[in-house]
């Protein structure tokens, strides 16, 4: 079975370190600061300008002036800052944040991500994607393998106007966990009865299989 | 307004001198601090032909979305524009331009142009559409483009509390762009809800610097919510 996007953020909460810092795209990545492990603590960045992001807001707590990336209402946690949108970016360029966990139309084989422009339809803007990719050495891209019409989005060269150049190593869609590495995708997990064939018929890019796939359990 | 002390009377007199064609760079986050009432004004003065630097621009009927209602702006500056039907009308149609940056660059645009720094390298957007006819170098084997300073005519900015000499606090995260903002326009206009006497903020909390601000007026704000989100 493939995973269900509630899966999907279980498996990359079991990524999280004691004081890591993180930053969570919108869609499947907001999910998992459901799961953060018990006996771990994170604090969570978003970009528009908040460190240590809490809970969404209770009727009382509501505040317009407290915000997330996503422009929902949050709170902030205990031992959260709150600072302008040129620091929030220097702790992303400058490669402080520990995790960043976002979402991607396609990726390839040579780490290129392109998740913010369909030429054709309408253009909204990259928002904060392009300096989250560019700024982080430890990016985890989760997607769908494959398009609701089974397209593979796991290239061997990006179709789609890129995000970021070589910088995603780490893919978590919901058939398997992979990872990238000298033009390679490398299988490490298979979601629970999910067989070795249909990921490869459903990877386009060139994929490696190793001898100890691990069969993920939850 | 004299001297030091920065405060202005009215709205009409803290955009006085705004004229077609200029550049304004506006503080907020969707709709998190924002100028409300400073935007508001640009469209009473009916001021056209605007380039506008913003992370977003509004939605339809708040916000900056309200200058394109009479088709003020002729170019949007920004890293985020989905939120808005009339943007994408004007947009299809040809009568608005659009310059889509990244976020951090945008943010980073603005820092240095208030900072005097002309252009700066960025790892961001290399090999991407935003590299295309930019001058692109390698230090220490990454690749970096350079992405040249934004400054404006007048930067408009929505604060918290502001003293007589224009030192800023901002609330929580509205705080956003508007310190960016404030330090690259050539004026600098900042409304906030409560202007206090010399001496209340602690001069270690001040966010902006009052060198930075040439005028400020106090407000009431709407304040809307984009996205109301409860605790289920």
């Amino acid at each position: 079975m493939a995973l269900t996007r509630e899966q999907m953020a279980q498996r990359v909460a079991r990524e999280l370190k004691d004081g890591y810092y993180v930053n969570l795209g919108i869609g499947i990545p907001t999910l998992v600061a459901n799961y953060v492990p018990d006996g771990i603590d994170v604090m969570l960045q978003s970009e528009n300008g908040l460190l240590g992001m809490g809970a969404f807001p209770t009727e009382d707590e509501l505040d317009a002036d407290m915000i997330n990336a996503g422009k929902q209402t949050v709170t902030a946690r205990k031992g959260a800052s709150i600072f302008s949108s040129a620091e929030s970016f220097a702790m992303i360029r400058g490669g402080h944040v520990d995790l960043t966990v976002l979402g991607a139309f396609e990726v390839d084989a040579n780490g290129n991500i392109a998740s913010w422009m369909i030429p054709g339809k309408l253009i909204k803007g990259m928002g904060g994607a392009m300096d989250l990719v560019a700024g982080a050495d430890n990016i985890i891209v989760t997607m769908t393998h494959a398009s609701k019409d089974g397209e593979s989005k796991l290239l061997k060269h990006c179709s789609l106007p890129l995000t970021g150049c070589g910088c995603i190593r780490k893919v978590l869609t919901d058939l398997a966990y992979l990872e990238i590495d000298n033009g390679h995708f490398i299988l490490r997990e298979r979601a629970p009865g999910v067989c070795i064939e249909e990921i490869v018929s459903k990877t386009a890019g060139p994929l490696i299989v190793p001898d100890d796939v691990i069969e993920m359990s939850f | 307004m004299s001297g030091l002390d920065k405060r202005v009377g009215s709205y009409a007199e803290a955009l006085a001198g705004l004229t077609d064609n200029m550049t304004v760079l506006a503080g907020g986050f969707g709709l998190c601090g924002i100028p409300e009432n400073l935007i508001g004004e640009i469209r009473r003065l009916g001021v056209r032909g605007l380039t506008v630097v913003s992370n977003n621009c509004g939605v339809d009927g708040f916000g900056l979305g309200v200058l394109l209602e009479d088709r003020q702006i002729r170019k949007m500056i920004a890293s985020y524009v989905g939120e808005n039907a009339l943007f994408e009308r004007q947009l299809l149609n040809g009568e608005l331009e659009v310059e889509l940056t990244p976020q951090g660059t945008l943010a980073e645009k603005l820092r240095a142009g208030g900072a005097g720094i002309p252009a700066f390298f960025t790892a961001t957007g290399y090999g991407t559409p935003v590299a295309e006819g930019k001058e692109a170098r390698e230090f220490n084997g990454r690749h970096y483009i350079l992405e040249p300073a934004i400054t404006g005519d007048f930067a408009i900015v929505k604060g918290w509390k502001a003293d007589h000499f224009g030192n800023v606090i901002y609330r929580h995260t509205a705080q956003n762009f508007n310190p960016l903002v404030a330090t690259a326009g050539r004026i600098t206009v900042v409304e906030v809800e409560e202007i206090v006497e010399p001496g209340e903020l602690d001069p270690a909390h001040i966010h902006t610097p009052g060198i930075y601000v040439d005028r400020i007026i106090q407000g009431s704000f709407e304040k809307r919510i984009e996205k109301r989100t409860l605790r289920a």
